[in-house]
C-alpha cells in the first residue's frame, strides 16, 4: 500500500493533539503514513499546558524534533524545523496528500490556503481563540478560505491566540477534529468529512456547535476562473 | 426583531453580550447602522472606510453567507438571525 503523506503546519496547541490523534488513528487502521511536522519554534514552559506532546525537560528543543520523536513509534514522523513561507511552501508540500494548518498568524493561514490550492491538495484549517474553535476543510474544486474571508486583516485588527489566549481543552477538541478530517481525506472517505466546504465552530463555554456552508465565491481572488493558480504576490 | 450573534473579539463593544437584537432593519447594512447606534464602534470593526464589509469578517444571514448574495444589501426579515464570523488565526 502506498505511503500517504500529511503535512502539519504548526506543532502547537492545535498541532500537538492533531498530530497525536492522526498518528494513533493511522497506526490503529494500519494506514502507512508519513507525517511531516513543520514548525521552526522551540518548546517554552508556557506551551506545556496545551501542547501535549511536550514535557518540561523538552524546553529549548525544537518542537518539530521533539514531536517527531514522540510520534515515531506510530508513524513515519519527519521533523521540518522551517518556517512556511512562499519560498519554502512548494518544497514542504512536495508529495503531500493533505495539509493541516494549525499555525497562529493570518498571513501564514492564507498562504497555506493558496499553497494547497496551487498544489491541488486538500487543506484542513483549524483555529482557536479564547473559548471558540473552528475548522474548515478546503477540498480542491470547492470553496476555499478566501471564498469565506477575502484576506487577512491589516494592522493586527484581530488578535491571535498569543495575544488573546486560548483555552487548552478547546485546542484538544479542535485538533482532534482536524485529525478526523485529515483521516477521512487520506482514506478517500468524503462522506466522513464534517467540515467540507463548511465552517464548523464550537463555543467552548456553552458547548454550542454550529455549522454554515461556504459556497465558492465567483469573485474569489484565487478560485475565480480568470485568476492564475499562483501563490505569488498574494496577501 | 433581528438577532445578531457577536463573536468574542467584538464583545467588548457590546458589554460582553454574545447576542444582541436590532428592532428593525430591512437590510444587513441597515442592521449594522442600528448596531452602531446601540454599540458605538461596532460599525468600524465590520466595515472599512468605504463602507464595505472588511475582508476578514463575514456575516451569515441565518445559514447563508452574505458574500454569496447581495452582501450588505442582503434583505432581512423579522426573526432573522445574523451571525458575525471573524477570521481566527490562533493555533499555538
Amino acid at each position: 500500500m502506498k505511503t500517504l503523506c500529511a503535512v502539519l503546519l504548526g506543532v502547537g496547541g492545535l498541532g500537538c493533539p492533531a498530530a497525536l490523534a492522526l498518528a494513533e488513528s493511522a497506526r490503529a487502521l494500519g494506514l502507512p503514513l508519513r507525517l511531516s511536522l513543520v514548525d521552526p519554534d522551540r518548546v517554552e514552559r508556557s506551551n506545556l499546558a496545551r501542547q501535549i506532546l511536550f514535557r518540561d525537560a523538552d524546553r529549548g528543543r525544537l518542537k518539530a524534533e521533539v514531536a517527531a520523536e514522540r510520534l515515531a513509534p506510530l508513524v513515519e514522523a519527519v521533523p521540518r524545523a522551517e518556517r512556511f513561507e512562499r519560498a519554502t511552501a512548494p518544497g514542504l508540500l512536495a508529495g503531500a496528500d493533505v495539509l493541516l494548518d494549525g499555525t497562529d498568524d493570518f498571513a501564514t493561514r492564507f498562504l497555506a490556503n493558496d499553497a494547497a490550492r496551487a498544489a491541488g491538495i486538500p487543506l484542513v484549517y483549524g483555529a482557536a481563540l479564547g473559548w471558540r474553535g473552528q475548522i474548515m476543510t478546503v477540498v480542491p474544486g470547492h470553496a476555499c478560505l478566501r471564498c469565506l474571508f477575502e484576506g487577512p486583516p491589516v494592522n493586527d485588527a484581530l488578535p491571535t491566540c498569543a495575544e488573546a489566549g486560548v483555552a487548552g481543552p478547546l485546542c484538544a477538541l479542535v485538533g482532534a477534529a482536524m485529525a478526523g478530517e485529515a483521516l477521512a481525506l487520506l482514506q478517500g472517505r468524503p462522506e466522513d468529512l464534517r467540515a467540507a466546504s463548511a465552517l464548523l465552530w464550537w463555543e467552548g463555554r456553552t458547548g454550542q456547535e454550529r455549522k454554515v456552508l461556504v459556497r465558492r465565491d465567483p469573485s474569489c481572488s484565487f478560485c475565480a476562473p480568470a485568476s492564475s493558480q499562483s501563490i505569488a504576490d498574494r496577501r | 426583531m433581528i438577532t445578531v450573534r457577536i463573536p468574542a473579539p467584538l464583545r467588548p463593544l457590546t458589554q460582553n453580550l454574545a447576542e444582541v437584537v436590532v428592532d428593525e432593519a430591512s437590510t444587513v447594512a441597515a442592521a449594522v447602522e442600528e448596531l452602531e447606534k446601540k454599540y458605538p464602534g461596532l460599525r468600524s470593526r465590520l466595515l472599512d472606510d468605504k463602507g464595505a464589509l472588511r475582508r476578514y469578517i463575514n456575516i451569515f444571514r441565518n445559514e447563508q453567507d452574505i458574500r454569496a448574495g447581495k452582501l450588505l444589501q442582503t434583505e432581512l426579515l423579522q426573526g432573522d438571525k445574523l451571525t458575525i464570523v471573524p477570521a481566527i488565526a490562533g493555533g499555538r
